[in-house]
Formats: structure tokens, sequence, C-alpha cells
């Protein structure tokens, strides 16, 4: 089911909240980089809007899962391209949606695999609730409240599009 | 009967949870395994090139024979997938083996391990031990007598793929001991499985098996003919020590038969590979000049095994969780 909200506008309002909060931190040039695959939409027109000289990283954190002995190895993992030195670099972890937390866990455990980050501020589309890790996004376009065991999912590359999906049982 | 033991090697998810011979997979499962080794491939260029996918499983290494680059490669992406490894090579000649194969297994089994490599001598040894262990074990074959070595079949085809493209457009040579050749055996199940265009063997009569005729491949004896526009050559070593009585009559003349010369390599098409399982016997089967030149993948195929192996890895362990999952 497609959910009404514009996701053009979500990103506009956070691309202006970002380079606030990067100004705010005294961030210059951070190394943006978002996980596969929503992420990675979210994070190409962050980086179109704002003023970097970095060019865009992308994770996939396949190999970093904590449930994988659950669900299987997907066989074709796009591989990560991190290319700049993630050493002593400020970075902007991108991502659609948060909701357990456990990405995001397995996307600094990559990351710190390439190296040790200055720092990691945390962006994400979409905030929903079932936190299951001490994780909090350090910005965020839309809080969600999550009903039934309610998943979201971005849709893209163009146009995208939230879509909400309710666990078939 | 049959059936069950073509099944042995696949869950009731139909996913992979033993590796024990090319046999009884079909085109896509091999094409799984070559797209989730091309994906480790990538790992494998990071600075840091471990996953942390095995943590906390134990993987031994049970080597009734000797290995350099089989064993160790599997040591390698074990821990590149951040098991730990026990390396076992074992001397079965104080022992008869049915007995100490199973006390061997019951006692890793107590120390835990999850995964087992197994190389042995005699052909049937791999699935023997996978039909024995507990559930949630695996076993990968890493070599059985005469029989299979699905692993490096499956490297090869990764080299294949990975410098050559799709099989269906690509003529194939396998030249040498075919014979005694584990190795080709899964190459060749491999090769027509994939689809590959066209397979040929190259041997004299007296190294060629008996059963080939179960392989789509058209058998050639003289290097000239079997080479003629071929897009890959792979050598085989000639294994002399599992010879027995004059399969050939010298090496010497072996080599200005079927060896793989600068003069010989050229009846192929120019930009042909060539690829060898290893340990080469350089002046036997290959000529220097050829194992170290521009077509040679040699080298290349040992970095993609540990890919593949990876990849096997991770499946197993994977596919035998998810066993042990659907049945709770």
């Amino acid at each position: 089911m497609n959910i009404d909200i514009s996701v053009d506008e979500v990103v506009e309002e956070l691309s202006t909240d970002l380079e606030r909060y990067l100004n705010d931190k005294g961030i210059s040039n951070p190394g943006i980089v978002g996980i596969h695959t929503g992420g990675v939409w979210v994070a190409e027109r962050l980086h179109q809007k704002l003023n970097t000289q970095m060019p865009l990283g992308s994770l996939n954190i396949s190999f970093y899962r904590d449930d994988f002995t659950r669900i299987g190895l997907h066989p074709r993992v796009t591989p990560s391209e991190l290319p700049f030195e993630i050493e002593g670099q400020h970075i902007v972890l991108v991502d659609d949606v948060i909701m357990s937390g456990r990405t995001i866990r397995a996307a600094l455990n990559e990351l710190f695999d390439y190296g040790r980050p200055a720092s990691v501020t945390l962006v994400v589309l979409v905030s929903l609730e079932g936190r299951e890790l001490p994780v909090q996004p350090d910005l965020s376009g839309v809080h969600l409240p999550r009903t039934d065991g309610m998943r979201i999912k971005l849709e893209g590359p163009e146009p995208l599009q939230l879509i909400s999906k309710q666990p078939s049982r | 009967m049959e059936n069950e033991q073509k099944n042995i090697q696949l869950n009731s998810h139909g996913q992979l949870c033993h590796f024990l011979s090319i046999d009884g997979l079909d085109r896509e499962m091999l094409t799984e395994i070559l797209d989730t080794a091309d994906s480790f491939i990538k790992v494998g260029e990071r600075s840091v090139k471990n996953v942390p996918l095995l943590r906390g499983r134990t993987v031994t290494n049970l080597f009734f024979e000797p290995s350099t680059r089989t064993r160790t490669t599997f040591e390698l992406a074990a821990k590149r997938l951040s098991a730990d490894v026990l390396n076992l090579d074992i001397n079965t000649s104080a022992t008869s083996k049915g007995e100490s194969l199973l006390d061997t297994l019951r006692n890793l089994e107590a120390m835990g391990s999850d995964l087992f490599v197994v190389r042995h001598a005699d052909s049937g040894a791999a699935h023997f031990i996978a039909e024995q262990v507990t559930p949630n074990v695996a076993v990968v074959n890493a070599g059985d007598g005469r029989h299979a070595h699905p692993t490096q079949a499956m490297l090869d085809m990764l080299t294949i793929r990975r410098h050559r493209g799709e099989f269906e457009n690509l003529r194939i040579a396998i030249v040498g001991d075919i014979l005694h050749s584990r190795v080709a055996r899964s190459q060749l199940t491999a090769l027509n499985m994939l689809g590959a265009g066209e397979v040929r063997v190259i041997a004299p009569g007296t190294l060629l098996p008996s059963n080939l005729d179960a392989f789509d491949v058209k058998i050639h004896n003289r290097l000239s003919e079997g080479l003629k526009d071929v897009d890959v050559v792979i050598m085989l070593r000639l294994q002399r020590e599992r010879m027995k009585g004059a399969l050939i009559p010298s090496e010497r003349e072996f080599y200005q038969t079927y060896g793989l010369t600068s003069e010989t390599v050229a009846y192929a098409k120019p930009d042909a590979i060539v690829m060898h399982p290893g340990p080469i016997n350089r002046g036997v089967e290959i000529a220097s000049s050829v194992a170290d030149g521009s077509q040679s993948l040699i080298l290349n195929q040992v970095s993609y095994g540990i890919a593949v192996r990876m990849a096997i890895l991770s499946m197993c362990a994977s596919g035998q969780t998810r066993t042990a999952g659907s049945q709770e």
C-alpha cells in the first residue's frame, strides 16, 4: 500500500536540516554513504543537494547481517563502494527506514572494517517504531508509529515512493 | 535410494547443506555458487578481507591425503568468514579405514565442529561422512579418490566465466591425464550442466576413462586437432603416482605429443585462456613460457579458489541451520 507522503519534499527538508546540522558541528566535506538499496537512493539526492567534494559511497551489509543463518545469503551482493578514505573522515550514513536498528549496527561494523571515521552522522528518511538496539538517527524525515507489525519500504529509484506492508499470516 | 543419495546435498528448502559433488545439483545452484563467489571476490579486494558470517563456527579441515593449495585456500576461506579453523592431516596407513574414520569423526564432533572439509584417497569418503554426521553439521568434499573435486571444478568455472563470459558460446578443451583426474570428472559435469558450447578432451587412449560417453564431450587424440578454435585450454597434471603400469612411454614423449608449449598453444584461438588446477609439472604437461605467459590464469585460479570456497562454506552453513529450523 502506498503511503501518502511526498518523498521528494521530505528529502528536500532533510537536506536543509542536514546542512544546518553539519554547519553547527563544524563539519565540511563529509563523505556521504548510503546503505543498499533504498539508502543509496536517498543518499544520491542528499549528495546532489549538499555541496560536498567527496564522491558518493555505498554499503552493502549482506555479509554483516546477524540473521544470515536464518534467512540465508543473497547470492548477488552488489559490493560496497567506498571511493574515499574512511580513516579520519566525517561520514553521513544514510538509510531509507530505521526500525530495529540492526541494519545500522551491521553498517557501522562494516564501516569500521575500512577505517576509523572521525564521526558518523545517521540520517534516515523514515524512523519507524520498533527499536531493538540503542541506535537512534541524528536526523529523520518522518516519524511513523508501527501498527500490527507493519513494515515500510522505499521503492525507486524513480520516482521514490514509500509503501507499507502488513506481515502475511 | 538413488534419489536419496542425490538429495543429501540439499535441505528440505532445496538449499545447499553439503557440497559433495556436482552431480545431483542443477544449473541454477551452480550459478548461485558462482554469483555468491563473485561477491566474495570484491571482499577480497578490501584492506580488511574478513566478514563475520561464520563467527563462532568451527571449520575442520580433515585431510587424509596431502594437499597444499586446496587445504590452505579452504583455511583462508574459513578464516575470512571469521570461523575458527582446525587443520588435521591424518595418516591413514596405520588404521583400518571405516572404523578410524568414524572414530575420528565422533571425536571432532564432540569438539563442536560445524563444518568438515574432507579430502580422502577413497572415492565416496566425503559422501560416507555426510551420511554419518549429526544433523546441523555440513560436509564439503575437497577431493575423494578418483571420484570428484567439486570445489576445484567450481573455481575453474568461475575463472572461465569471469574471463570469457557465458558458457554457451565457448569451446573448452581439457588436456592430459583424464583417467586419473577427479578434477576432470567434476569439470565435465559442471561444464555440461552450465551448458558449455563445446567440450573436448584431448589425451592418448591409455589416459582416457571408459565412462566418457556419460558426458557430452568430443574426444581428440591429437593436440593440433583438439585445440583448434578453442577459447579455454585446461591442462591437467600427469599423475604418475596413481599410474599402475606403463600408460605412457615416457614423460619426455608425453610432453612432445601433449605438452602445451608456445608452439602448441597457438593451435587454440589467439586470445584463448590457459588454466591448470596445479600443482604444475613444468616440462611434463606445460612449458614454463606458457604457464608464466600472458594467457595463463593459473594464479588467478588460486585467488578465485578462496572466493568459491567462501561461497560454498557459507551457503552450506546457512543451509544446515535452515534444515534445523524447519524441523522444529
